[in-house]
Formats: C-alpha cells, structure tokens, sequence
C-alpha cells in the first residue's frame, strides 16, 4: 500500500471512530481498513489510546463528599434557576 | 382542617415527595459529575468545591429541571457555569497553543520511538504513564479541554456536550478534534522528552 492515500484517512478516522461517517463512508473506510495495513495499525492505535485516556483520567470521588452532598439536600428553593 | 387546608398539605406533600426524588436521582449521578470535574480543575479540593457548589445550586433551583430530561446534562451545564464563573477557565493555561501537529502524530512518535516499528498497538500505548495522560489533560487549553473531558471522558454526544457548554454543536466537533490533537501532542513530549 502507498502512503498517499493515506494521508486522506488521517482525517477519516477520527469520524470513523466517532460513528459520523455515512454509510458510503463508513463502507469505503471498512473496506480500505481490510486491505491497508498502516492504517490499520492506526485505527488499532487510536482506537486502545481513547480507551486508555478514559480509563486513565477517571478518578474516584473522596470519600465524605457524598455525605456533604447529602447535607446540601433541603435547601429552600430560591426561585434562582441554573443558567 | 378545611378543604383548602387538605388541598394545601397535599400539594406541599406531593412537593416534598418530588423534591426528594430529584435529590436522590442527582445524587446517584455525583461519582459521574465529580468525574468531569475533577479533570476540568487544578487539585482534587477544588473539584471538590465544585461539586459541592454544583449540588447547592441544584437542589435549591430544582423547580427549574423539567423532569424526563437528560439531568446529567443540566448538571454539568450548573457546573461548567460555575467554573467559568470562578474563573477557573484561565487557569493553567498556556498562552499560546503550540502549532497543530496532525492526528497520527503521537501514534507515528511512540511506533518509532524504540528505533523501529512496533505492531502491537497496546504494547505501543501502554508506553504513555497514567499520569502522563492526566498531565497532559491539564496542560491543555481549558476551551478544548473542557470538550475532551465532556465527550471523552464523560461520555456526553456532541449535542450534549453543545447543550451543556451553549455553543453550536460544529463548535464542539471542531474543539474536539484540536482538543485531542493537542493531548496528542502533549503526550508525545511527555512520552519522549
């Protein structure tokens, strides 16, 4: 596979991982990603690193902020509505 | 009682009954909410402080959440308000954002950074550290941060996310393409340097 066509893909597979592609899109990058190894690899890549961002960046709430949550419950209503 | 007494304890019971209800389901939804904002401020105190100043507001405006819909959503929408009033929005922010480097940059980097290409994809992202890629979420400017954390982290769609930060909905699909090409960028100097 040349490298040239690939530099299209780049940008393609962002929305084919974000499930915006149409479906001529979505067929036509399938069917590229069976037969090009290099991009393939970058799909694999970018694919494992979103997983591994989230899973990374998740962190677990204090313990005691629950209950000072629950303390907040009750307040008088002040007619002040979100922005 | 009178009738209209009865009518008026059944209301402010129904009331009571209502109230409490939304309480519980914002509640069940704070580990979510902490999630997003622990990632969008400095220090774990601060998201800290604006969970709770978010659950405040929340429950004291709770007449104003039209039951049914998304409240994760209008939680988050109280909450990134709030940040932005605390100007947390400049914080840690660069003042410059660095030149775009394209979307296979980190991935291009890491497969050669041993000298030749490696092929395991996994074997390849496991050389980032967990903490690199918390560092790098805080470098990043807070106006595509916010998106990455939103769509990314906190698994909002692009609609949500739209809702949530009152912008038109291609304003997040572009922020959120820069947003992850400049964590890209920022793990690829954390992960070589």
């Amino acid at each position: 596979m040349s490298r040239e066509p690939c530099d299209a893909c780049e940008e393609l597979l962002q929305d084919f991982l974000d499930r915006t592609l149409t479906n001529d899109e979505w067929a036509q990058a399938e069917s590229h990603l069976s037969d090009c190894d290099y991009c393939r690899r970058r799909y694999r890549f970018e694919e494992t690193l979103r997983r591994y961002v989230k899973l990374s960046a998740v962190e677990r709430m204090p313990p005691g902020l629950m209950e000072k949550l629950q303390q907040l419950r009750g307040f008088e209503a002040d007619g002040l509505a979100p922005r | 009682m009178s009738e209209t007494d009865a009518t008026e304890a059944r209301r402010i019971a129904a009331e009571a009954r209502d109230r409490a209800r939304f309480e519980e389901e914002a509640l069940g939804l704070a580990d979510q909410v902490y999630r997003v904002a622990r990632r969008l401020v400095g220090s774990r105190e601060e998201a800290e402080d604006l969970v709770q100043e978010t659950y405040a507001r929340a429950f004291r405006s709770w007449r104003s959440f039209t039951p049914g819909t998304n409240m994760r959503a209008w939680l988050l929408r109280i909450l990134t308000n709030l940040n932005v009033d605390r100007g947390r929005r400049i914080q840690r922010t660069p003042q410059t954002q660095p030149l775009e480097e394209s979307d296979y940059y980190l991935a291009n980097k890491l497969a050669t950074a041993g000298g030749e290409e490696v092929l395991d994809q996994d074997q390849v992202v496991e050389r980032l550290s967990q903490d690199s890629i918390v560092n790098a979420l805080a470098e990043i400017q807070p106006q595509f941060r916010e998106v990455v954390v939103l769509v990314d982290i906190g698994d909002f769609t692009y609609a949500d996310a739209a809702q949530i930060l009152d912008v038109p909905i291609g304003t997040v699909m572009s922020r959120l393409h820069r947003g992850r090409r400049a964590l890209k960028q920022k793990l690829a100097e954390e992960a070589l340097t």
